[in-house]
């Protein structure tokens, strides 16, 4: 039984965490910018991890469930509601069947994470629902969803937290009492700091863009999506040219081109590039990058190895708590 | 010139999931050779924690999920996955099995629609047609990398005498498929893309597929060769494709 899509918003795709193995042959990775909210969507709604989910992006999409549905909404707060209503994020919502899910404003963040249990039953294309837009695969029918649209659920295992399914006749939606702690989860702040440690060709960079760029604002520019977002700030430049062969990149390489404007590679990043690469982001902050609506100013923190590691374990460590707390609170009736 | 090469084997990190072997700092077939090699070796011999690897023209980037190498937060990544990458470089050296693999044939049809640049790189480079045709197709390629585009390889080999630079004005749809040169490189666009390389002919074959379990026909290291083809051959092996 699909989902409906009535209107598509600004940009909503169809993505699971990536398409990966297949970089060496020019595949990019694709997959859900802020991977975190994805994952703690599909676990709100019972389903692996790795499911698909779809992924909007400022302005929401309308969208309407032909038969009742366990859905969670996470990561960037873009006001959703359900037959007009404000829903809570973070949670399991229980959909009647006929009910419409929209979004308002876009209160804090860039993009919001809709998990379905049971998932889309669109075909994988290379062990992947990712949508990968240039290449028009994956996703559905390899692009952007629009109006009209109906993406096929997969009949869902029974996961439906005991709270709700005593109001499973509910004409509208039900959703949970409790909701994921706020601590356990990013919450977009205004000017936000974003790790990284050097990049291979740091130590190529003049000593006024190594200060530089720990010190001085960025903005992200409007050029930004989900290949890379374009910075303006301080200009970055070489202590004196260099001819360099090109070589893999990933997903938060800051590499800066000739003219000097730093660009961050996002999750639709080209899988080898040949700019000089002064930094990296620690993947624990990809999520809050992920996050950042163009035009918002970020500044940039150095950290070493170590400490991006440490923080990276610590994220896991954090999701296996929210994993289990979410089991216990929908597996016992209190 | 071993000596030479091992001054610039070096082991770097790209961010906290991936680390680079960098063989060498020069674009060349020895360089490339153990670049290769390290590579089969890490197909053939994936670790724990292995998320995937990239060759490139002088590298090969081994990205690794630090959550699963640390056993859970007990061993410190980095360190264990240089560890393994070590190991992996003595054994790759110590392995003489030379990689030797058949040259790949793409035919491809010059000129007309399919290579409406070739024009202007024969007066570009004051040779007739023909003679352009002659070069491109007389030589041996070695894919160095897959990248800018699905299946799009990078390769080695081409004779500078056809050399020609892109185009001012790049187009915005270059049809897959489509052969070209920019500068000293020669490629084959894999995917419709805009693009500003200079269009010399066009291969009626898909180098990039992906319902295939190898979506890409090319892979690094790879040789491949340039058979010139008539039109009615071009046409005729599209019909085989779409009836296949």
């Amino acid at each position: 039984m699909p989902l409906e899509i009535l209107k598509p918003g600004l940009l909503s795709t169809i993505q699971d965490l990536g398409r990966y193995g297949y970089q060496k042959d020019g595949i990019i990775v694709s997959g859900a910018m802020d991977v975190v909210a994805h994952r703690i969507a599909n676990i709100l709604v019972g389903s692996p991890e790795d499911a698909a989910t779809i992924e909007a992006t400022l302005i929401g999409p309308t969208l309407r469930f032909t038969t009742p549905a366990l859905i969670a909404i996470t990561g960037g707060n873009l006001s959703p509601e359900i037959n007009g209503e404000a829903m809570g994020m973070w949670r399991p919502v229980y959909a009647a069947a006929g009910s419409i899910l929209s979004f308002q404003k876009p209160v804090t963040g860039c993009r919001t994470y809709v998990a379905v249990a049971g998932g889309f039953a669109i075909p994988e294309v290379l062990k992947s629902q990712s949508t990968y837009l240039r290449a028009g695969l994956g996703g559905y029918q390899g692009r952007a969803l629009q109006t009209g649209d109906l993406i096929p659920l997969n009949e869902p295992a029974d996961t439906i937290p005991e709270e709700l399914k005593l109001q499973q006749n509910h004409t509208s939606f039900t959703q949970t009492t409790w909701a994921l702690a706020p601590q356990l989860y990013y919450t977009s702040e205004e000017q936000p700091t974003i790790r990284a440690v050097h990049g291979p060709e740091y130590d190529l960079f003049s000593e006024t863009s190594k200060t530089d760029i720990w010190e001085k604002e960025f903005q992200v520019t409007m050029q930004s999506d989900r290949m890379g977002y374009r910075l303006s700030g301080a200009t970055l430049a070489l202590s004196e040219p260099a001819e360099l062969i090109s070589s893999a990149v990933t997903f938060g390489t800051i590499q800066v081109p000739a003219e000097g404007n730093p660009i961050i590679l996002m999750a639709d990043h080209q899988t080898t590039g040949g700019y000089p690469r002064i930094a990296q982001v620690i993947t624990a902050d990809l999520p809050k990058l992920a996050q950042v609506q163009p035009g918002k100013i970020i500044r940039f923190q150095e950290v070493t190895l170590e400490q991006a590691q440490q923080l990276y374990i610590q994220q896991e460590l954090n999701i296996q708590k929210i994993k289990w707390a979410v089991h216990n609170k929908t597996h016992h009736t209190s | 010139m071993k000596q030479k090469d091992m001054r610039f084997l070096q082991f770097y990190p790209l961010g906290d999931s991936a680390i680079v072997l960098q063989f060498g700092a020069i674009i060349s077939p020895e360089i490339h050779h153990k670049v290769r090699a390290f590579a089969n070796y890490l197909q053939k011999h994936p670790f724990p924690g292995l998320v995937e690897f990239v060759p490139a023209f002088t590298t090969v980037t081994v990205y690794y999920n630090p959550w699963l190498v640390s056993e859970k937060g007990n061993v410190d990544p980095y360190e264990k996955v240089l560890g393994i990458m070590k190991s992996m470089l003595i054994k790759t050296k110590e392995n003489t099995e030379t990689y030797k693999a058949d040259t790949i044939k793409i035919p491809v049809c010059y000129g007309g629609s399919f290579g409406p640049d070739l024009e202007f790189v024969a007066a570009y480079t004051k040779l007739t047609p023909e003679k352009v045709i002659y070069y491109h197709s007389k030589v041996t390629y070695l894919v160095y990398m897959i990248g800018f585009a699905p299946g799009f390889p990078y390769l080695g080999g081409m004779n500078k005498k056809i050399a020609a630079p892109r185009k001012e004005t790049p187009r915005s749809v270059i049809p897959a498929g489509s052969v070209g040169i920019a500068g000293n490189q020669t490629g084959i666009y894999s995917i419709e893309t805009p693009g500003g390389w200079q269009l010399i002919g066009r291969t009626p074959i898909s180098v990039f597929n992906p319902q295939q379990e190898n979506p890409s026909l090319l892979r690094a290291g790879d040789t491949i060769r340039f058979i010139p083809i008539t039109e009615q051959e071009y046409n005729l092996r599209k019909e085989q494709q779409h009836a296949s």
